[in-house]
């Protein structure tokens, strides 16, 4: 008797196996969906308000009974947010939008919906990749001439010019995301002494004071290997210029390149002495990104680190680590290694899959100054809209960020591991990740990583 | 339908009925009943695997053919070489110990009073799906012994022999007139009698200041001794103040041990007070002043449980940890059907409780262990769910198996060929298990 129990409960739990590797999927995927996410519970009430002031600049066609469908990866506050955004164009031209939640990589769930002759009418895209892939596809339709002259007025050539493939425009950045930060931890710096830097030399500088004081200065969530590549981008884009970055996001140089070799050096600054990285370089491979934020602004005057780099993104974190943006945790821009201070900047487009008058309406409401407003004083958002006030945004720290990513105005560059194949950008525990955290914990090995890097890419891209 | 009227049917004449409509349309019937197996079969387990071996002969796009490009990418890659490794030390491992434990628990659980209770606790984690399961041992083995269990039991264990020192993050601060030496600090110049030295350092955390230090005083100096202050320059909110000099809040280093050495011998030993001085006799006069190492060393932090070395056999325990309770309960079952004559017997003869088990209990649970054995190494070739969470991103590769790679390479790089290819050498690794299954059952069915 207890011999066939116990052989019944066999394939049931090799069945639980089988889900909870769903549900893995989906833990995974909901805690990179609110690393993205960006919620200011505080500033919503006063952007439900703030929504409604909102001016017109843009006429959008009348679409009673029309019905149309968005999908984007955006959870919990962020969608709630986008969803204020379309109410107001439900309200202004009387169609009916619907969000489809979708799951990362948002191209694979598309693909299916493709595939099942239900695309969504538009489509939010992260990463340029994505968008070609869906031209490519052809799934993805050219925008209208509303559009495309919304989008003129109000965007940096580059940011329109990363929209277009092959010359066509296709996407409207709707949503961006400046990584070119680092924030700190004000009462440490204030007992410390230290200042914000401007350059990398008073970057370490400030590091070695606030070593001084006892406090480990840098936090580096090295388990998740995009909080490397982030380091490295802008280190490289500051050092080696613009010209050099694009060039080696496309693999047109190669990894072996002197300006890596420098880029690394430069790192090694911070990554190579012991007691800058917080847990050592071994503890910092075992720390994800949000417990590296939430380990930097927790344990009073004491925490595990004085600073951590990472984008706008990091405020949803170190507010669950009960610590005030502004107050307790400030922030500065990345300093600059080279002659100008970087601007490594991420974003989801917006990208119409079924043409329509609908869609074509709804890309131009988009890449207006009226939608982006609306989210801005939600807070948790990042507009690269050139034509929303910057006082839209509800606390200085947001004004500070969006002010230097509209700055840059046509010199910001796109992260480069989301522009490089995903095989070599974006798998955990490959590529570019990988060999990044190998050279965490070995940061002498510079020659190896560039070699290994070098391999890495040539064989992702193809080339 | 037949059957239905068959069952209302008093069982006498129906049952020669039967026979005879069976003898006569045999084949159709037959294939009827088998129809819907066979459609359900050839669907949902035939036609998929047929798909997995034609798609792994063809490129990434589908549209091309291949060759075996993808089996020798199979043999090629480190990352897929990496996993079979793995999947081989999982094989061999897993699958042995949690059945000799198992096995364990099993005969020790019939000796005793509780032994229910005690099989509930150990069947428990069964009843924890492999996501929550991995989630804990994420924590358990969590690198910081605040949070991690192993590394709370392990360092523990370790500071009960070794303690660490008060000053574990002090080092010379700007212009300082100390030098790193093996591990310790020592002074560029010598000191001589009559003399005062300053050494500062910087660094300490003040929550991990020693409770006793009191503010830090100049060095006095005394004409028949060498003096010094060592203590931590360093002024909140002010930075280091006057650099090399005391200031007013700053602290001393109470218990800082001092070596005055001499042409590398140390000819006298000091420690500071709480205000951080201390004084040598002539005897140390024109010796260097070093700061041994001892003074700070590191507190110990446990062990690297889910780094590279250390992942595989980690995320093997906490597997060991969900699937003992299964072998436990099959082998507990497997020894309550043993004769009792033939263990009493062996007593009776004089054998040892030891003899008992290796050579009685042992042999006749012999087809049992097999069966738990097996069953558990086809579970573990597919093992995923317990990688994927437990390892974090940096040591992803070192714990990759392939199941997990095949998932890699199918969803998140986009190499469908590959993956197939994956997904049919796994077949390949299952099929002798499974054959020896099937074997072993037909021979009992026959015996």
């Amino acid at each position: 008797m207890r011999s066939t129990t116990s052989t019944q409960r066999k394939p049931k739990s090799a069945n639980t196996a089988a889900k909870s590797a769903a549900a893995a999927l989906a833990a995974a995927l909901a805690l990179s969906l609110t690393a993205c996410g960006g919620n200011d519970d505080k500033s919503s009430d006063t952007g439900a308000t703030g929504g409604k002031e909102t001016g017109t600049t843009v006429t959008l066609p009348k679409l009673n009974g029309q019905s149309l469908e968005v999908a984007a990866v955006w959870s919990g506050e962020e969608q709630a947010n986008f969803k204020k955004v379309l109410a107001e164009f439900e309200k202004r031209t009387g169609a009916k939008v619907t969000f489809v939640p979708a799951q990362d990589p948002i191209v694979n769930f598309l693909g299916s919906k493709v595939a099942g002759g239900q695309p969504p009418d538009v489509a939010m895209l992260p990463q340029p990749g994505a968008i070609k892939q869906a031209v490519d596809k052809k799934w993805a339709k050219p925008l209208g001439t509303e559009a495309k002259a919304e989008l003129a007025k109000n965007y940096a050539q580059g940011w329109q010019d990363i929209g277009k493939v092959g010359g066509t425009q296709y996407g409207v950045y709707y949503k961006a995301a400046n990584k070119s930060l680092i924030w700190y931890n004000a009462k440490v710096f204030e007992n410390a002494g230290a200042t914000e830097p401007k350059t990398w030399d008073e970057l370490l500088t400030t590091a070695q004071t606030v070593y001084d004081s006892g406090v480990t200065p840098f936090s580096v969530g090295g388990a998740e290997g995009w909080t490397l590549t982030d380091w490295f981008e802008n280190v490289y884009l500051s050092q080696a210029g613009p010209e050099k970055y694009d060039q080696l996001a496309k693999h047109e140089i190669k990894w072996t390149d002197p300006s890596v070799k420098d880029a690394l050096t430069t790192l090694a600054q911070v990554w190579g002495k012991k007691d800058y990285v917080a847990g050592g370089a071994k503890g910092a491979l075992q720390t994800d990104f949000p417990a590296s934020v939430t380990q930097t602004f927790t344990g009073g005057e004491q925490p595990k680190a004085a600073m951590v780099y990472e984008g706008d993104f990091a405020q949803v974190n170190i507010q669950t680590a009960k610590a005030k943006v502004g107050t307790d945790a400030k922030v500065f821009p990345f300093p600059k290694v080279g002659d100008t201070a970087p601007v490594v900047s991420g974003g989801d487009a917006a990208v119409i899959l079924k043409d329509s008058k609908g869609a074509q309406a709804l890309a131009t409401f988009l890449a207006s100054p009226d939608a982006a407003t609306i989210q801005a004083k939600l807070g948790g958002y990042l507009s690269p809209n050139k034509s929303v006030d910057i006082s839209s945004y509800p606390n200085p720290v947001q004004q500070k960020i969006a002010k230097a990513l509209i700055g840059s105005g046509d010199d910001f560059r796109f992260d480069m591991s989301d522009q490089a194949p995903q095989a070599f950008g974006g798998t955990p525990g490959k590529g570019e990740w990988k060999a990044l955290q190998d050279f965490l914990s070995n940061p002498k090995n510079i020659a190896g990583t560039q070699a290994k890097l070098e391999a890495d890419a040539a064989a992702a891209y193809g080339n | 339908m037949t059957s239905a009227t068959e069952a209302g049917v008093p069982p006498a004449p129906a049952s020669p009925k039967s026979r005879k409509s069976v003898t006569g349309t045999r084949r159709t019937v037959a294939a009827m009943f088998l129809l819907p197996a066979l459609v359900l079969l050839g669907a949902l387990v035939v036609y998929p695997i047929g798909y997995s071996i034609v798609r792994s002969f063809y490129n990434q796009s589908g549209d091309g053919f291949a060759g075996i490009d993808n089996y020798k990418a199979l043999f090629t890659d480190d990352g897929i070489r990496t996993a079979l490794k793995n999947n081989i030390i999982w094989v061999v491992f897993a699958p042995t110990i949690a059945t000799a434990l198992g096995l364990i628990f099993a005969v020790l659980t019939e000796r005793i009073r509780w032994g229910t209770a005690f099989k509930l606790v150990v069947f428990m984690p069964m009843a924890i799906s492999m996501l929550a399961a991995g989630i804990i041992f994420r924590l358990v083995y969590d690198q910081d012994p605040d949070k991690g269990f192993a590394n709370a039991v392990w360092v523990g264990v370790h500071d009960t022999f070794a303690q660490s020192s008060a000053f574990p993050k002090a080092h010379p601060g700007r212009n300082s007139p100390l030098v790193a030496q093996s591990g310790g600090f020592i002074t560029k110049t010598t000191v001589h009698t009559g003399g005062t030295i300053t050494l500062p350092l910087v660094g300490v955390a003040p929550d991990q200041m020693p409770s006793d230090a009191k503010k830090a005083v100049e060095p006095q100096a005394d004409p028949g001794r060498i003096t010094g202050t060592t203590w931590q320059d360093f002024t909140r909110g002010k930075g280091v103040g006057t650099l090399g000099g005391v200031d007013p809040t700053e602290l001393g280093y109470p218990g800082m041990k001092i070596e005055a050495v001499k042409d590398g011998k140390v000819v006298e030993t000091a420690k500071a007070g709480a205000d951080g001085t201390f004084s040598f006799s002539e005897k140390a006069d024109g010796a260097q002043l070093r700061l041994p190492a001892s003074n700070f060393k590191e507190a110990y932090n446990g062990l690297d449980w889910l780094g590279p070395s250390l992942v595989t056999p980690a995320i093997i325990g906490s597997y060991i940890w969900m699937w003992a309770g299964f072998a436990m309960v099959l082998i507990a079952a497997g020894l309550a059907g043993i004769p009792r004559e033939l263990l009493e017997a062996a007593r009776v003869d004089g054998a040892s409780e030891w003899q008992v088990f290796r050579r009685v209990t042992v042999p006749l649970l012999a087809p049992v262990l097999a069966v738990v054995t097996v069953t558990l190494m086809i579970n573990v070739l597919k093992i995923f769910d317990l990688v994927f969470i437990i390892a974090p991103g940096s040591s992803r590769d070192d714990a990759n198996v392939l199941a997990l790679e095949l998932y890699q390479k199918g969803f998140a790089e986009d190499q469908p060929g590959i993956a197939s290819a994956i997904s049919v050498f796994l077949l390949l690794l299952v099929i002798p298990v499974m054959w020896f299954n099937i074997r072993r059952l037909r021979r009992e069915v026959r015996r």
